[in-house]
């Protein structure tokens, strides 16, 4: 079963450099929210800065981590 | 049905409906929080939207994942475009951008997101135990 940890640490090694926040949603291991705030996503759509995480985690989503919630920001944008 | 025809069918839903929602369950009853979120907005705008429910058979979500590209489920599509997930929707439902991409009126009041059910915990029990 995936830690918030495990998931943290996935998306700071993906994306160097971003600010990484994973709550374990049910405490089950399987929905989990996602907060990152990273340069990457500067000039890309929501979709794509979405698609970049999911990328991430490949076939895990839907699998092992049932449900996954982002939301993602750029440095300049945070509110 | 073949699997190309699902794929098929799925293009054509896509391509036929401005506004069209794959989602677990059906927007009356949706079987699922992110699912009952995404309705629940365009509802709240007051657009029409076709809907297809994923749930039937587990190839209609593989072959709609493969199409998009996109792995969970809900998926909002308008004029054949992907628009996003829940998350994506209900962002741009509450920053407004969604009324107007749907060319439709911000509600007059502010909609409420369903709650996600609460996981039912009941203490280990027997039912019907035999003496």
């Amino acid at each position: 079963m995936p830690q918030a940890s495990e998931l943290e640490q996935r998306i700071a090694t993906a994306l160097p450099g971003a600010r990484v926040n994973v709550e374990d949603l049910t405490g089950g291991g399987d929905h989990f929210r996602a907060e990152i705030v990273s340069d990457r996503f500067e000039g890309l759509s929501r979709i794509e800065q979405h698609r970049l995480v999911y990328d991430v985690f490949g076939d895990d989503i839907g699998g092992a981590i049932h449900a996954l919630s982002i939301k993602t920001s750029t440095p300049g944008a945070t509110a | 049905m073949t699997n190309d025809e699902i794929r098929s069918f799925i293009e054509n839903a896509i391509k036929e409906n401005k506004v069209m929602l794959f989602m677990k369950g059906v927007p009356h009853q949706p079987a699922c929080g992110f699912s009952a979120r995404t309705a629940g907005a365009l509802n709240a705008l007051g657009v029409q939207y076709a809907a297809l429910d994923i749930l039937p058979d587990p190839r209609i979500r593989e072959e709609l994942s493969g199409l998009s590209g996109w792995p969970t489920i809900p998926q909002l599509f308008v004029d054949g475009e992907l628009v996003g997930g829940s998350d994506i929707v209900m962002e741009m439902f509450e920053s407004g951008e969604l009324a107007e991409l749907l060319g439709a009126e911000p509600p007059a009041e502010p909609f409420e997101p369903e709650p996600q059910p609460e996981p039912v915990q009941r203490p280990i029990g027997l039912e019907n135990r035999l003496d």
